[in-house]
């Protein structure tokens, strides 16, 4: 049935559809990959819940009245929605709907079951799978074994933060540290020996063997939990000059000398062999600050922790993070436990945003492929002494509704024609974020930014309020 | 008598004394470009771009006879007029043009009309008889833009940095187009399996800019890979090699990936629809755009495309037989 609707709005001719059939082995699909093809008349994209979809919309197939009617139903379900929503819904109407489940989500469903942790499970599940009642018991099992001396914790990790759950809360039992991008890890000293392993449950040692030195005067019966960062100064190098260190077969003194690296102490796990996770985070970190008085700064220094009085204040120190080095910070609750895993409530992460300018677009290039009539491919300007200077090429990252718009917006605002490029009226105001800042000869702007996307279309924004190229200065100077 | 016909050891021209991409042993033999199925060896001479002569050499050995020409210009072979002219499928990659008398006719080699960062764009080159690909002639297979998939890439990558992300994608053209594209969202150093790190460093040498890659030969072993992207060609999945990673999340980039069946046949996490091929509107568009009243359709979906253009544009289009099997696009 779907196949007729299909034929009788489409171009494609019917032995062509019975190829592609062939070839795809499944109507539904074979429909949604050829309705690109075919554009229908587009129609409004409403974005219907799941649920509605399927108490409301759908059942109506059994109320109408013709086959005429059935197809301008289906016809108006498929013009409203994307190419594998098309396919979904496809799916669903021909009663074929069928899920498939990863081995992540297997993990994580069995993790939540049985209260083991994901890299447990997902250890155990390693290697070849027999389906066998033993296998199973084996994998579920929760009786630890006897702990080798190398045994690290399983990491504490910081979710995303809730901001309106954390406005609740109140400042004054929370403590902020700056979130470095360097390399989680976990530094042990026990029998005699140092060992140090990343998040990624990966014996990392042999890599930061001004680590293990540094470290071998700690005594037994310790665990520290911290980021390993190359460090230049008082701050941290980008994180390829942290990757050049990873994995090495061997670490050359060349490597050591330009690239070394820094431990930031977070936290203290076992404090002579006692596990103190249980503790209040601020008592562990007054174990840890004692541990390390007598280290020298090169080597290790303990995470700072920042205080602050409101969310404001907070959104200030996050604000600060970039001329830290810093990718934002982790906030973390005074009576904190040490807990396994992403519990949320107790440790969040704050990311800094990411920095953007708000630009006019001035040119437009059409895209290849399939959106080869189309304009996609914008460069956009900064005011500088009353005029317009380019600074920045996206590409897009605006979705298909706005591209269409901005397409026939650059149509009928052409200046003037070079080539594939038009030069358009200075109107469109478009906030474009970007990865880093810097300054460049070859530009015309004295800067370049390193991956300029699209954030959002400002229409709110009349052209006279885009940014100068002082305020790309002075964000350039902020970073530095 | 037709300028070009089909002969045992391949396309044969008789007036200019050459084969072109011949699957067996032939005096003089045209290659539109490096992959395996369209370049073999044994030929006493061989023509080809100049682009593409490192390939060539590092796959047919450095003793190989060859002359080396640079896009659009001409050569005269026998009664012949010969050139070669981008074709936007790999590095060095060329539509053969031969001109004889009043007539031209051109061999596409395989194409693609997307934007690729690491070749030359396809050119579209006006001519009588056009001897076109169709590895993709179904109108199912509609690529969205190279940025645009590797954009997903990049997604896929980030979006799990526990473990390591192993791409799959053919070790010639299509891994180096992906570290091309992927300069546009990231810096990161990117691993790459043996195969692909000895072609991608002939990209580098003539001066493809693509992201900074780490053979994995030169780590150890027990090096985990925890967020990071490794290419590989598909001959290393589930192979020996492989099992250096530990739960790596899996995906294949091919244009094959497309179909939802394609992508659980072959066992990996996630598909990308990549090709370095033209889709169905490009070949379409192309062989219009091309001016041939006559078109002799090659690989994959000859019949299926021969018909089409008959029905719906009057050419006089027909299936023509030949042994490239295709790389297939894997
Ligand atoms: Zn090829």
């Amino acid at each position: 049935m779907l196949r007729d609707v299909f034929l009788q709005i489409s171009d494609i001719p019917e032995w062509l559809f019975e190829d592609c059939y062939a070839h795809v082995g499944d109507s539904a699909e074979t429909i949604a990959l050829l309705l690109r093809h075919s554009p229908l008349e587009a129609q409004e994209k409403r974005d219907r819940p799941l649920h509605e979809w399927m108490e409301k919309v759908i059942p109506q197939v059994k109320t109408v009245q013709s086959e005429a009617e059935l197809r301008d139903l289906v016809v108006s379900w498929w013009a409203s929605l994307e190419d594998t929503e098309v396919f979904v819904l496809n799916k669903v109407l021909t009663g074929a709907f069928r899920v498939g489940v990863s081995e992540k989500l297997l993990v994580k469903a069995l993790s939540a079951e049985y209260n083991l942790p994901e890299s447990v499970l997902a250890h155990r599940l390693m290697g070849d799978f027999e389906p066998t009642v033993n296998f199973y018991r084996q994998l579920i099992q929760t009786d630890s074994e006897e702990l080798a001396p190398s045994q690290p914790y399983p990491f504490f990790l910081a979710s995303p933060l809730d901001e309106d759950r954390f406005q609740e809360e109140n400042p004054t039992q929370w403590q902020a540290e700056w979130k470095w991008d360097g390399i989680r890890a976990q530094i042990i000293k026990r029998a005699d020996e140092v060992f140090i392993w990343s998040r990624g449950e990966d014996l990392i040692t042999q890599q930061f063997p001004e680590l293990v030195e540094g470290f071998q005067s700690l005594s037994n019966g310790h665990v520290l939990d911290g980021e390993i960062l190359c460090w230049e100064g008082n701050r941290p190098m980008n994180f390829n000059a942290l990757q050049k260190r990873l994995g090495r077969k061997s670490v050359t003194k060349k490597l050591l000398a330009e690239n070394p690296v820094h431990f930031i102490a977070y936290d203290l796990l076992e404090h002579h062999h006692q596990d103190i996770r249980e503790k209040p985070l601020l008592e562990r970190r007054n174990l840890l600050a004692e541990l390390l008085t007598s280290f020298p700064a090169s080597l290790t220094t303990v995470s700072a922790p920042l205080s602050f009085a409101s969310f404001t204040d907070l959104q200030e120190l996050r604000e600060r993070s970039r001329q830290q080095g810093a990718e934002g910070l982790v906030i973390k609750a005074k009576d904190s436990p040490y807990l396994v895993g992403r519990k949320r409530g107790y440790w969040w992460k704050y990311k800094v945003n990411p920095m953007s300018l708000d630009a006019v677009l001035i040119y437009a290039q059409a895209g290849t492929g399939k959106r080869a009539n189309l304009f996609t491919d914008y460069t956009f300007a900064l005011w500088q002494n009353g005029e317009l200077v380019s600074f920045a090429k996206a590409y897009s990252g605006l979705d298909n509704d706005e591209i269409n718009e901005l397409d026939k917006w650059i149509r009928r605002h052409t200046i003037e024609k070079f080539g594939p490029v038009r030069s358009v009226e200075p109107i469109q105001v478009f906030e474009i974020g970007f990865e880093g800042i810097a300054e460049s000869k070859r530009h015309k702007s004295g800067i370049s930014v390193r991956f300029p996307r699209i954030l959002r279309w400002r229409k709110d924004k009349p052209v006279e309020e885009a940014d100068t190229l002082q305020t790309a200065f002075e964000l350039l100077t902020a970073s530095l | 008598m037709s300028l070009i016909t089909v002969r045992q050891e391949g396309l044969y021209c008789e007036q200019g004394g050459f084969y072109i991409d011949p699957w067996r042993s032939v005096d003089c033999a045209l290659i539109t470009h490096a992959h395996s199925d369209h370049a073999r060896s044994g030929a006493n001479q061989y023509v080809a771009t100049h682009v593409s002569e490192g390939i060539l050499r590092k796959r047919l050995g450095d003793e190989i006879k060859l002359q080396g020409v640079e896009y659009g210009e001409k050569l005269k072979l026998g009664n012949t007029w010969v050139s070669f002219h981008s074709a936007g499928h790999v590095l060095g990659s060329a539509q053969i043009r031969v001109e004889c008398g009043d007539e031209v006719w051109v061999v596409s080699g395989d194409y693609k009309r997307g934007a690729d960062p690491t070749c030359a764009p396809f050119e579209v080159i006006p001519c009588d008889v056009f001897i076109t690909e169709a590895t993709f002639g179904l109108p199912i297979y509609e690529w969205e833009t190279g940025e645009a998939t590797c954009r997903q890439i990049y997604e896929w990558w980030q979006s799990d940095l526990e473990r390591p992300s192993l791409l799959f994608c053919y070790s010639f053209g299509k891994a180096q187009r992906i570290l091309g594209e992927l300069c546009k969202f990231s810096d990161r150093p990117v691993y790459v399996h043996g195969a692909v790190h000895v072609l991608t460093e002939i990209y580098r040498q003539v001066g493809v800019k693509m992201l900074e890659t780490i053979c994995t030969t030169e780590m150890p072993r027990s090096h985990k890979y925890i967020g990071d992207l490794v290419l590989a060609p598909p001959s290393a999945h589930r192979s020996t090699w492989m099992k250096r990673f530990v739960q790596p999340q899996t995906a294949f980039a091919s244009g094959w990936m497309a179909v939802r069946g394609a992508r659980r046949r072959r066992g990996y996490e996630r598909g990308f629809v990549l090709s370095d091929h033209a889709d169905w509107s490009g070949l379409v568009n192309t062989i219009l755009q091309t001016g041939a009243k006559t078109v002799y359709v090659t690989h994959g979906q000859s019949e299926v495309l021969s018909r089409y253009l008959c029905e719906t544009y009057g050419l006089d289009a027909l299936p023509l037989k030949t042994l490239f099997e295709g790389e297939g696009d894997i």
